[in-house]
């Protein structure tokens, strides 16, 4: 039952040797090869490569020159470009494309020797909150199988959540770790804007996307935050920011620290059941020793329509690489360079991709701009001044992540305005640069409800910290879906 | 309440370089305005005079040295299309 480990007590195993890295990575291969094909969580497995990682940290750790989490499997998004291996984005645009480089992220996993099992499954170029826009079919939740994981980065959570592997990788653009992190029960970390390369990562919208991960736990994230944050001069939105010793504060008393409840986060579109968990976990800060304080964050009801402008724009722009000409689905027979151009993106993208991209196109479009895009990055400076003014008063701020449990498939996918409301509480961080976590609070008709708890810019270690407390004393994150 | 027409669809998809079927105009039209009053949620809020923001944590773009850093791998990366000949990409002529 090596799945049910977390992952320091993996690493302490391994450095124990009371298993080697290649048991673990067959454990956890044959795990997604027995389970993977009812939920669809990879687009591609890498067995071969994750085994010779394993082979490789087993001799390392035999010469006494193996990184602690050498060895330690991982899923990746398939959104981190990885050399020599098929990455595509959730996209038929990229069904085909190879990856000639690595991304960041992906350099230093592969420097501390973690094994990537595979590439995990996503909405289409990020772009969706169900992950129902993929082209490789939607993802189920280990929850219940006839309801969605979340998304963008449903894949990863799916994963993790089944323990198909310990830990994933995502990224957050506006809740594409928290909102599955959420539905699916797991701990799920969007740092500050600049504190991981997005060097790698394929681009949505560059101002908003961030990488992050899943895990079972806080104490699990400090481990991997620590090998993937930090500057890089290859990206040009990476903050030179030092790197603290994200494990070591774990254990700091909450006594005294300020937590802040936005009376926004909790009006009528919230499932009630969700409020009562909050309100419990609420409590069970109080008990550690928290300060509790009510608080406004006035703009919030204009981060879904400030994120539909600057998200779409930055998207139309990103995606004006895809010409079918050097790399990518490439149409069949163009008459003429205009129709190679038209075809190929009209056939490789699908329909959520070209709605984003025509709003931004319009948006951007004479005439427009100042009407959208400038007035949008408007209201985004007045939403991260409302939580600048809020952190004067208190350390952090707490709230549901999703307004509601995971819903059932097919029942949002004729209505894209419905599923952009499922992001409503968690968007507004995006826009402001800040690092937040969702954490497993509590279940709601059997289905998992996600907590919130967002910090000032690089407040990620005492984040981390106040999460592995809650978890000290709560044992929501360590339930599993049945059969596990 | 924003209407965007088959029309705008049009317009919109040819600076996108988007081929939309006909077929398609309509659903496109209907989304894209529905979209576009969510948007115009922002018009509740007077805005004049606030600084737009590029970048969260305000710093200035920073800039790297002009210097060489990646080694040429001009086939490799033209190994991703397959329509290539002689170094260079192939395409529809564009000049008669």
């Amino acid at each position: 039952m090596l799945h049910l480990k977390t992952l320091s007590e993996m690493a302490d195993d391994l450095a124990e040797k009371r298993y080697s890295a290649t048991e673990l990575v067959t454990h956890f291969l044959n795990r997604i090869q027995n389970h993977d094909s009812e939920l669809n969580a990879f687009i591609t497995v890498t067995k071969e490569q994750a085994l010779s990682t394993a082979k490789k940290a087993d001799q390392d750790r035999m010469a006494g020159t193996a990184h602690k989490l050498a060895g330690i499997p991982i899923a990746q998004k398939d959104i981190f470009c990885t050399k020599g291996i098929k990455t595509t984005c959730g996209s038929f645009m990229l069904d085909n494309f190879i990856a000639p480089y690595d991304a960041t992220l992906i350099e230093r996993c592969n420097q501390a020797g973690l094994a990537t099992l595979g590439k995990t499954n996503m909405d289409e170029f990020a772009m969706g909150s169900s992950n129902e826009n993929s082209y490789y079919g939607p993802v189920r939740n280990p929850w219940d199988v006839t309801r969605v994981p979340g998304g963008s980065s449903g894949g990863s959570a799916a994963a993790v959540a089944a323990r198909l592997a310990p830990i994933a990788t995502g990224t957050d653009t506006g809740g594409s770790i928290r909102q599955p992190a959420a539905l699916c029960n797991l701990t799920g970390l969007k740092p500050t804007y600049g504190r991981i390369s997005r060097y790698g990562m394929i681009a949505y919208a560059s101002s908003l996307d961030q990488g992050g991960l899943f895990g079972l736990s806080a104490e699990d994230l400090a481990l991997v935050l620590q090998i993937t944050a930090g500057f890089d001069e290859k990206d040009s939105t990476s903050v030179d920011h030092a790197v603290p010793d994200y494990s070591k504060t774990l254990h700091d008393s909450l006594q005294g620290v300020r937590i802040g409840i936005p009376k926004e986060y909790f009006t009528a579109g919230l499932n009630p059941q969700i409020a009562h968990c909050i309100h419990e976990a609420i409590k069970v800060y109080e008990k550690l020793g928290a300060t509790i304080k009510d608080i406004s964050l006035p703009h919030s009801d204009l981060s879904i329509p400030a994120y539909y402008v600057i998200a779409p724009a930055e998207c139309s722009s990103n995606l004006s690489r895809y010409d079918g000409i050097r790399y990518g689905h490439r149409c069949e027979n163009p008459v003429d360079l205009s129709d190679l151009y038209r075809r190929s993106r009209a056939e490789g993208f699908g329909s959520e991709v070209k709605r984003r991209i025509m709003i931004g196109t319009y948006a951007l479009s004479a005439g427009y701009y100042d009407a959208y895009y400038l007035k949008a990055q408007q209201i985004r400076q007045l939403i991260r001044q409302d939580f600048v003014e809020a952190f004067k008063e208190v350390d952090f701020i707490l709230g549901p992540t999703t307004p509601d449990t995971a819903f059932k498939l097919g029942e949002k996918t004729n209505d894209p305005i419905s599923m952009y409301l499922s992001d409503i509480y968690t968007i507004s961080v995006n826009l402001a640069g800040l690092p937040a976590i969702s954490a497993p609070a509590g279940f709601s008709d059997n289905l998992p409800v996600g907590m919130q708890l967002i910090g000032s810019d690089f407040s990620e270690a005492k984040l981390l910290n106040i999460i592995h407390q809650f978890q000290q004393h709560t044992d929501w994150h360590k339930r599993m879906p049945e059969g596990v | 309440m924003s209407s965007i027409s088959n029309e705008t669809v049009e317009k919109i998809a040819r600076l996108s370089a988007l081929a939309i079927a006909p077929e398609e105009l309509s659903m496109y039209a209907t989304q894209l305005s529905n979209i576009l009053t969510l948007v115009e949620q922002m018009n509740t809020l007077d805005t004049t005079g606030i600084e737009p923001m590029a970048h969260p944590q305000a710093t200035n773009q920073r800039l790297r040295n002009d210097c060489v850093t990646e080694p040429d791998e001009r086939k490799e990366l033209q190994s991703l299309s397959a329509f290539t000949e002689a170094g260079l990409y192939l395409v529809n002529q564009v000049i008669e």
